[in-house]
């Protein structure tokens, strides 16, 4: 798999999602300047975590704005597969390529921890290796993570499974005390229609390595590129 | 050229988690009158003279705010003050935006 990740002004996980594509899973990747126009050659297309732009306007709010993101757009609506991770998720809702909106932490502070999330769909190629139900651990670090979507998009969006992850205590229950922001109905990560573009809060990259503490993020990226091989043509003789 | 100055808040109902800290932050001071505080974006923008309204609604709607979770108002455009706090018809989504966010046109657009 060739994997490209976006790298903005103020992203600050890019390294990481190239150290555990790259060298941690031993994929081909290339490093996108935001300023790019072009995405070419990619089987997918990581926007990583961070400040874009420092957070101005509102998180990923000028990051949506930038040169690479109509690559970035005209990839997803081809099919490929867009993976945005805690501000890499605000951007691509700020681009509207998932729907609702981040607000603030409802608890008024930067929470920084390992939380528990409930995989609830399994249609994704990032959750296609993944079973419905299982409990994936790892950290989360943002101030503005509290999902929100008015009740009509909110309904839309369950009604067609486009809730991927929500946070869970540890055995799996979704429980308004495992919620670490005051997301609505504790939804952690979301999708498009199609499933090939998601956003998720919590990091994978910063739980795929057993030194870490945590090796579910692998699965994730493991994921990924079973689905991309899975899409290749098979060599004919 | 005219300076517009562009206020844009969070809408009604929607969690300020700011506004909840700054409000215990002015109890600590002692001013418990303080009742509830709603915390937004202040923007000034100078454009050429007879600029339309519409087209900084457009500024608000694809950029400056969230149509989502947020609403705006806007004075400076000519002698009028704040007028701009109106209902409006619905326009087409811009590029970018899910169709999703112009569908709850309630408070100030």
């Amino acid at each position: 798999m060739r994997a490209g990740v976006v790298i903005f002004p103020g992203s600050n996980c890019d390294r990481d999602c190239v150290h555990v594509l790259r060298g941690v899973l031993g994929q081909d990747v290339a490093e996108v300047w935001h300023g790019e126009t072009a995405l070419e050659g990619l089987d997918a297309v990581i926007l990583p975590g961070g400040f874009a732009y420092g957070d101005y306007l509102r998180a990923g709010a000028v990051a949506a704005t930038s040169p690479i993101m109509p690559a970035v757009r005209a990839f997803a609506q081809a099919g490929g597969p867009v993976l945005g991770i805690c501000n890499g998720f605000q951007v691509l809702l700020e681009a509207g390529l998932l729907p609702g909106a981040m607000l603030r932490n409802h608890v008024q502070k930067f929470q920084c921890r390992p939380v528990h999330i409930r995989v609830e769909s399994t249609r994704t190629p990032f959750t296609r290796a993944l079973r419905e139900g299982q409990v994936l651990r790892l950290p989360i670090a943002h101030g503005e993570g509290n999902y929100y979507a008015p009740p009509a998009l909110l309904a839309t969006i369950q009604d067609s499974e486009q809730v991927v992850f929500r946070y869970c205590a540890p055995d799996g229950r979704v429980v308004p005390e495992a919620n670490p922001n005051g997301s609505l109905n504790n939804i952690a990560g979301v999708c498009s229609p199609g499933g090939n573009v998601l956003g998720l809060m919590p990091h994978p990259e910063r739980a795929s390595e057993a030194i870490l503490g945590s090796e579910d993020g692998r699965l994730i990226f493991e994921s990924l590129i079973a689905f991309v091989e899975s899409r290749r043509p098979v060599p004919v003789g | 050229m005219a300076t517009v100055r562009i206020i844009i808040t969070l809408k009604p109902g929607i969690l300020d988690a700011a506004g909840q800290a700054v409000r215990q932050g002015l109890h600590a001071l002692g001013y418990e009158q303080a009742g509830e505080v709603r915390v937004g974006r202040y923007v000034e923008i100078t454009v050429p003279d007879g600029l339309p309204p519409e087209g900084i609604h457009q500024m608000c709607e694809r950029f400056l705010a969230n149509p989502l979770i947020e609403q705006w108002r806007f004075e400076g455009l000519d002698a009028s003050s704040m007028a701009a706090s109106r209902p409006r018809a619905r326009r087409p989504r811009p590029e970018g935006r899910p169709s999703g966010r112009n569908t709850d046109q309630r408070g100030l657009h």
